[in-house]
């Protein structure tokens, strides 16, 4: 019996020890909880994982990019361009809502199969084929949009609505692509490719890895999941805003780093992204609750992200 | 003495670097360091320049003595130019601005120092491995350090480099620089140590005198005598394996053309520059080539295909194992699995048990010094992580497998266990192309030697030829 409790605590200390930002995030619960007495309530903390969602899913597609390598600064303007072509094509073109949504998904995986282009068979660096890419799919949302938002079809706003009061869609979406992510890293052929390449391309490439092929998968999947971003956010308003989710690149960056990725490539897992955009989801909802003044929240939120990391890089180094 | 080291002890995460080890510098000797990977000089000499303190004993300089440490990685600026590497950090200045003529001036009578013939306006980028070696030595010379230690600075040199840097260490002991010198080369040890420290297992197992015999470094290196240096046990060969025919690429390579037979090693030689790396590379379809051709048991290879070279059964353990050979983020574990990930793959989910079965077994089969396949690889000492990228081609079981220097930076037990491993493998009826600056290993494990000059087979002799041999072959000249 006592080396089973012994193993689970040894698991919890490991598990603290191996993820910093999962440490912070408990540390910055407790510290909410405290401070501000409803932070803890049932609904807030369904809130939290909905305000998350949309940044964990970018942001779990953010990190098969930089676990290859990569960086993918497009992922904020395809997810409103995503949404964008599937409420104009349920709203405007008459298509059937499914349709609508399924066109939306492929608008992302073709706007990451041009990145992923670019960067493996154009020799692009990333950085400059997707900042392209940023500005490309920001100016096609307009294009479609004329500038005004659209009502998203029915399925659509299914995603941003509750099943039961306890039970937000966009929390569920948000964990079955943790699922889908950790399972794609940890056990495909693609996942492992991925780390292979982000740690030594030429090394990859020698061992017999198709590494534009690959390039190709990581950049695809980063676009889908944006797309999927993309329909979180226009559900939860029932409409596609043609400035949606402008920025939401560095924040889906954010929560890979402070879960522990390495910009350089060749590490980072799901868990840690997803405690990544937990913390910024709960900072941002806790200053909320604090009634700190959102100029201010900017502050914080940048010294956090600073801090996140510097701690992570002295744990390293102390190894 | 200008620098003593006393009862040195280190640890790291609980294992001990170092115990307790003496070690110490005086004016005008070259006092070798010897010992396996992993015995523990990389960090002795941390120590001594001060980026490690030890947790116990302590390390003296007489009063103003400088030391400049030449390490094996190197420290140059790829995209500046050897004189503003050779000055990085203090350019000769002129009214607060650099004074590029002096900066030239100066830097040239530097490489006049060593000995390189080089326009001091060149990038550094654009030098050969060596090039930028002498660099860095010329760079510590300006320094004016009176204790130089020269971290096994001639692995990457040729023969000639590597005579003209012996002179110039001899020139810098006799104006009483103390130098400390690292290398797994015993004979450039017999030609210049004054004094000889080995340690093994992070202990200072002894000190030899000037003239002490190979066999003895050997011996208190490895901790046992070992019988034969290169134990290459020949059978008879069967079928062709390997064919490269008239392979050809401007500029790098010219009809080259050798064959392999089932239980044969060939080794290849060659100068440095040679062409020897690139027509390897090229054959295993790294690289393009302009013509000629390279089959695997009578099938001609697509050019420029690295996965159609593997399905045919071509392996390649490349050169440079940290650029090219290692995912260093990874563990052993991942980095063993790499090469049949995906031929043992379903479905495209990758086989976990079985990846971690065969890893285990051929780690156990290589002796790889390891914690666990869980191990990061970057933490293993340089023949531990040789093993492991000759090992994740042993568990494809190749029917040819290339090895481009597969000892470079290898201790002495290392080495010979990877030997026995190329007697395995030919055993098996498999054939080995060995690729080698180390013209010792080249003679004495290949059964014939291709050598290579200005980027054509210049010649091929038997085994057991002689080593002025092949080096009359590699220096051959032809016609432009």
């Amino acid at each position: 019996m006592s080396s089973t409790v012994d193993g689970r605590t040894a698991f919890a200390r490991r598990a603290l020890a191996d993820n910093g930002a999962l440490a912070g995030l408990l540390l910055l619960v407790v510290a909410l909880s405290v401070l501000a007495p409803s932070f803890l309530s049932t609904q807030n903390l369904l809130n939290v994982g909905v305000q998350a969602a949309v940044v964990a899913v970018l942001a779990f597609g953010s990190t098969y990019v930089i676990v290859s390598g990569g960086i993918d600064l497009s992922v904020g303007s395809v997810a409103a361009l995503s949404a964008m072509v599937g409420a104009w094509s349920s709203a405007e073109a008459g298509l059937p809502g499914p349709v609508a949504l399924l066109l939306g998904l492929l608008t992302g995986v073709v706007a990451g199969l041009v990145n992923g282009t670019l960067v493996a068979y154009g020799k692009l660096p990333a950085f400059i084929a997707t900042l392209a890419m940023l500005s490309v799919a920001r100016g096609l949302t307009l294009v479609v949009s004329q500038g005004s938002p659209l009502t998203t079809p029915d399925v659509v706003s299914f995603l941003g609505s509750n099943l039961t009061p306890f039970l937000p869609v966009p929390l569920l979406v948000m964990l079955l692509f943790f699922g889908i992510t950790g399972f794609v890293l940890s056990r495909t052929y693609s996942g492992r490719a991925m780390y292979a390449i982000g740690g030594n391309e030429e090394a990859a490439r020698l061992s017999g890895i198709d590494t534009k092929r690959q390039k190709l998968v990581v950049y695809a999947l980063s676009g889908l999941f944006a797309a999927v971003a993309g329909m979180l956010l226009a559900g939860r308003l029932s409409s596609a805003g043609p400035q949606a989710a402008v920025g939401y690149e560095l924040d889906a960056i954010a929560a890979v780093v402070i879960g522990g990725a390495s910009l350089s490539g060749g590490v980072g897992r799901a868990t840690g992204t997803l405690v990544g955009a937990l913390v910024l989801a709960v900072l941002r909802n806790g200053l909320n609750q604090l009634q700190v003044s959102p100029f201010w929240q900017q502050v914080v939120i940048g010294a956090v992200i600073a801090l996140a990391v510097l701690l992570d890089t002295l744990r390293r180094r102390t190894r | 003495m200008l620098l003593e080291a006393r009862g040195i002890t280190k640890s790291f995460a609980g294992v001990r670097a170092l115990d307790g080890v003496d070690f110490d510098v005086r004016p005008g000797e070259v006092h070798v360091l010897l010992g396996e990977n992993g015995a523990g000089k990389s960090t002795l000499v941390k120590v001594l320049a001060g980026v490690h303190s030890p947790d116990d004993g302590r390390v003296e300089r007489a009063p103003g003595t400088r030391l400049a440490v030449i390490h094996q990685e190197l420290a140059l600026v790829p995209n500046l130019s050897v004189a503003e590497n050779l000055f990085l950090g203090r350019p000769p200045r002129r009214f607060g601005f650099v004074d590029k003529a002096r900066m030239r001036h100066d830097a040239q009578r530097l490489l006049d120092r060593v000995g390189l013939r080089l326009d001091p306006a060149t990038p550094v980028g654009g030098l050969g491995i060596a090039q930028q070696q002498m660099v860095e030595i010329a760079r510590a010379l300006d320094l004016d350090a009176q204790v130089l230690v020269l971290d096994e600075p001639t692995a990457v040199l040729t023969d000639t480099e590597t005579d003209r840097l012996l002179e110039i260490m001899a020139e810098l002991r006799d104006r009483g620089v103390g130098l400390v010198f690292i290398t797994h080369h015993l004979d450039e040890i017999r030609r210049i140590a004054d004094r000889i420290t080995v340690l093994r297992d992070g202990r200072s197992v002894g000190v030899l005198p000037r003239g002490a015999s190979v066999d003895r470094m050997i011996e208190l290196m490895v901790g046992r005598a070992i019988a034969e240096r290169y134990p290459r046990r020949r059978g008879t060969p069967g079928e062709v394996l390997f064919e490269v025919e008239g392979l050809t690429r401007a500029g790098a390579f010219q009809d080259v053309s050798f064959r392999v037979r089932a239980g044969e090693v060939v080794g290849i030689a060659g100068l440095v520059g040679a062409g020897r790396t690139e027509v390897v590379r090229a054959a295993f379809g790294v690289d393009r080539y302009d013509a000629g051709r390279v089959k695997v048991a009578g099938r001609v290879l697509p050019g420029h295909d690295v996965r159609a070279a593997m399905r045919a059964g071509l392996g390649l353990v490349p050169e440079d194992r940290k650029a090219q050979g290692l995912v260093l983020t990874s563990t052993v574990g991942d980095n063993l699995g790499l090469v049949t990930l995906r031929s043992t793959a379903r479905a495209g989910l990758v086989d976990r048990v079985g990846q971690r079965t065969r890893a285990r077994e051929v780690a156990d089969a290589l002796r790889v010094k390891t914690s666990g396949l869980g191990q990061s690889v970057r933490e293993l000492s340089g023949g531990n992580q040789q093993k492991v990228v000759i090992g994740k081609w042993l568990l494809a079981d190749p029917r040819v497998l290339v090895l481009d220097e597969p000892t470079r930076g290898v201790d002495v037990g290392a080495k010979v266990e990877i030997y026995e491993l190329v007697n395995r493998m030919t055993a098996a009826g498999r054939a080995v192309v060995l690729v080698s600056s180390d013209l010792p290993e080249v003679i004495g494990m290949s059964d014939r030697i291709v050598v290579m000059a200005q980027g054509r087979v210049a010649g091929e002799l038997p085994a057991g030829t002689t080593q002025d041999r092949v080096m009359a072959l590699a220096v051959q000249e032809f016609p432009a």
